[in-house]
């Protein structure tokens, strides 16, 4: 098949596209090209229009007006299974595969081999094997499924996909739950498949990596391409520019200016807080007006840290204090009642409720502070929720739009609202940035330095080094599940971090989580 | 395989429950106590093997009972009262419970209505419906029914394995490789897993939908016929509450209520723990029957617990990786 593909007919090509939304235009007449054996970046902002292009060349959504072909035949799928079986394929963030069944079963659901109408679970299992070890997979495949890493439930979909003879494979956001480790075991697969002729189309909103592995960017801006250029002849700040339509300098890669550094006074403190086999015991002083910042690898210990300090895991050693005051801090509702708050990194399963609107979501934490007996009234609401939409730039500014509708930058800034509208003392947030796009993330990272100057305590986790040296005034380093190193001042750059982690058994840590 | 842990707790639950009651009554552990209990639980066997499927794939049914009952009123009003001749009442009852099932499935598929509403409703259709055939027991007195009620093969010591017994046997052998060898089968785990999943894999939701209630009506037809020669009668009222005996067998025996784990030999060993309580309640004589159900509840709890401790285990990897990938 790929053999007959000419490299200069394109393999997928969409024209024209439209698709709007009631008045919402999702897309206006948008181009896209994809040639055989490239890796295509599809980048844009949030609400640019990458996730409603894709659904629309894979049959999710209808589209308004338009045509898309491949391999030079006008195709229109009208279901996901129909795109699949025309050989277009999408891999989701959120892998799409069943936890309950084996691997085995997984690779080859409804298709499996068969003889006298039994399935032939041997030639199955063998033939999964053989595929996944193309993948370079070496693993049981009668296990369930949900006994494995996402990056090996990500290569067991793409296996999949691959197998049903895909010619196009959509990889939507395909690194964001992975580590290191695992995203170069991803980028090998895709330079694999990209030998063998298939087209992919690689979203997401890591640019290194866009830089590290595509051929070929297309971007789009408000659901209108902007431009196609090649990767290799693209400098960067040309690529922020065309997603966000403006000059950002990239900042984030300077720290700000070193603000100087009063003895501000004491908000919470941790003193040999720590849980067996979850954290080592750890002292954590947390002051007003100040950011730490919590840097490790994965797994090393960060989430866990937040989870003791917020009162969401129970400590089993060590005394915390609020304000010099000894207090306990058994269940997330200890925290609150303290002023603590916590925005967890999983927006979508720990965060919003998004069948609720802006305003519920706004005002949830406030209510369940209050206690159910003082009810806020709908006025009452109405003005906080118009308040945090207008301070945090909430886009679109209609309180009354279910949360679930929102981009996620938008609903990171919900979740932030619903802390801050209890008024907290310590805010603890959880990947603030993770799966939002430029723009939003450097509105984030201004929104942590506000709140900071208004005399909040923040703790910060985040996987992104650049980020937590901009904004942070001590960064914890974590390895292990233990606190190693804290920084402070001139102290704090990337260098230093990345010292301090790699210092020694870092490659132990990476392994073990892979 | 997928469910064994939990399948092996319901076999040593089984095994140590047997030995209690041999213990005290040596004279259960003997081929004719056994052959009994299976001949007893005969349609209980056929119709959890049924709600196996339906709660692996992650839905209930609750009409099976009733979907007994009516089979029991039509099949002697057919036999006795029209002068049908019975192969051809089985025929005709089988079509129809198979007929029924279906339409739930479709209802539920096409409406996306929960199937414990769907279920419900043709569970009071059903039962009103033999109501309406008739409000009392109608005794069968077919020579068929004598025949069938005669066979059985003898067991070594003297046990008898009646013509319902080994019905129930075959289907649950049949029922066990549907579910664990076939793609049918391997599809109905899908459904439990993630229906919204299954159908972007490619398996055709609908069909398998209706399919499953089904399988399981017609298996409740079968069950109806069962009874019928178990009884030798129709009654309305026969078989209420059945539909609860099958779930609480099929959840003894390690299938997650929540769908997309189990198998049917756990079921079958549900439905063997059931009949072994009541056994040991019929050598007692001194207890109200009313224990089989205390001692069923109270397994099903223990059951139920164990499951959540299981998966809460299962999660727990999970949940650290996935905490680790912050």
């Amino acid at each position: 098949m790929e053999n007959s593909l000419d490299p200069a007919l394109p393999l997928l090509e969409v024209r024209g596209i439209s698709k709007s939304f009631g008045a919402v235009r999702a897309l206006q007449e948008v181009d896209f090209t994809l040639r055989a054996g490239e890796i295509h970046a599809l980048l844009g902002e949030n609400g640019a229009g990458k996730s409603t292009l894709i659904k629309v060349v894979t049959g999710v959504f209808a589209r308004d007006a338009g045509i898309v072909r491949l391999g030079g035949e006008e195709v229109a799928p009208r279901s996901a299974k129909a795109a699949l079986q025309a050989g277009i394929a999408t891999v989701y963030q959120e892998v799409n595969l069943l936890p309950n069944l084996s691997v085995a079963q997984n690779l080859f659901l409804d298709r499996q081999p068969m003889r006298f109408g039994i399935v032939r679970e041997g030639e199955m299992r063998r033939r999964a094997k053989a595929l996944l070890a193309d993948f370079g997979l070496d693993i049981d495949v009668a296990a369930p499924l949900g006994n494995y890493s996402v990056a090996i439930q990500h290569v067991t979909a793409i296996a999949r996909a691959v197998d049903l003879s895909a010619r196009v494979l959509i990889l939507d956001e395909p690194t964001a739950s992975l580590d290191r480790h695992e995203v170069e075991i991803l980028f090998r697969i895709m330079r694999q498949l990209a030998k063998r002729g298939i087209g992919i189309v690689f979203v997401s909103h890591f640019l290194d990596q866009v830089y590290e592995i595509s051929d070929r960017i297309t971007v789009l801006r408000n659901g209108r391409l902007v431009g196609e250029r090649e990767t290799a002849s693209l400098p960067r700040l040309e690529l922020i520019r065309m997603m966000l339509g403006r000059e950002l300098a990239e900042t984030t890669s300077a720290r700000a200016a070193t603000r100087e550094h009063q003895a501000r006074e004491v908000c919470a403190s941790f003193e040999n807080y720590g849980k067996a086999g979850y954290v080592a015991p750890f002292s954590l002083e947390l002051r007003h007006g100040e950011v730490v910042g919590l840097a490790g690898l994965l797994g090393s210990g960060r989430t866990e840290t937040a989870r003791l300090v917020f009162g969401a895991e129970r400590a089993d050693g060590g005394q915390a204090r609020v304000e010099g005051a000894p207090v306990r801090l058994q269940s997330p509702r200890d925290g609150v009642r303290h002023g603590f708050g916590y925005c967890p990194e999983e927006r979508k399963t720990d965060g919003i409720v998004a069948e609720l609107s802006v305003r519920e979501n706004i005002v949830l934490a406030l209510q369940a502070k209050r206690g159910l007996h003082r009810p806020l009234s709908r006025r009452e609401q109405d003005e906080i929720a118009r308040r945090y939409v207008k301070m945090l730039d909430i886009r679109p500014p209609d309180p009354e739009r279910p949360v679930g509708l929102l981009s996620g930058g938008n609903q990171q800034k919900v979740l932030l609202a619903r802390w801050l509208a209890t008024s907290p003392r310590l805010l603890v947030l959880d990947e603030p940035t993770r799966g939002i796009d430029v723009g939003a993330h450097a509105e984030i990272i201004r929104l942590i330095r506000e709140l900071c100057d208004d005399g909040l305590a923040l703790l910060v986790i985040s996987s992104e080094l650049d980020e937590i040296v901009t904004y942070s005034d001590r960064v914890v380093v974590l390895r292990d599940r233990a606190h190693i190193e804290e920084l402070a001042g001139e102290a704090i750059d990337v260098g230093n971090i990345l010292a301090a982690i790699a210092a020694d058994g870092a490659a132990v840590a990476l392994e073990a989580h892979t | 395989m997928k469910g064994l842990p939990p399948v092996l707790i319901t076999a040593i639950v089984l095994v140590a429950g047997f030995a209690i009651c041999a213990m005290q009554f040596p004279n259960i552990a003997s081929t004719r106590v056994v052959g009994n209990l299976l001949t007893d639980n005969a349609f209980l066997g056929i119709v959890a093997t049924g709600m196996t499927f339906v709660i692996i794939s992650g839905g209930i049914d609750l009409s099976v009972g009733s979907v007994i009952g009516f089979t029991t009123v039509f099949v002697a009003l057919a036999i006795e009262r029209w002068g049908v001749p019975p192969l051809v009442a089985f025929m005709a009852i089988l079509a129809l419970s198979a007929a029924f099932g279906a339409a739930m499935g479709a209802v539920i598929h096409v409406f996306d209505l929960p199937p414990f509403i769907v279920t419900l409703a043709g569970m009071f259709l059903a039962r009103g419906a033999s109501f309406l055939l008739s409000t009392e027991s109608v005794p069968i007195t077919a020579p068929v029914y004598s025949t069938v009620s005669d066979f059985a093969l003898r067991m070594p010591g003297g046990g008898r394995l009646t013509a319902i017994a080994i019905i129930m046997l075959v289907i649950v052998i049949g029922g066990a490789l549907l579910l664990h060898l076939t793609r049918f089968g391997a599809n109905v785990y899908a459904l439990g897993g993630s229906r919204t999943t299954a159908s972007l894999m490619g398996v055709a939701v609908g069909k398998m939908t209706i399919k499953i209630y089904m399988l399981s009506s017609l298996l409740a037809g079968i069950a109806g016929i069962v009874f019928s020669f178990y009884t030798s009668a129709g009654y309305s009222l026969s078989a209420v509450g059945v539909e609860l005996d099958s779930i609480a067998a099929v959840v003894i025996g390690g299938t997650l209520l929540t769908g997309g784990q189990g198998s049917v030999i756990g079921t079958f060993l549900g439905v063997l723990i059931q009949g072994m309580i009541q056994t040991y309640i019929n050598f007692d004589g001194t207890l109200s029957s009313w224990w089989t159900k205390i001692a069923t509840g109270v397994l099903l709890f223990a059951f139920i617990a164990l499951q959540q401790g299981l998966v809460a285990l299962a999660r727990r990897p999970v949940a650290k990786s996935a905490g680790a990938a912050s």
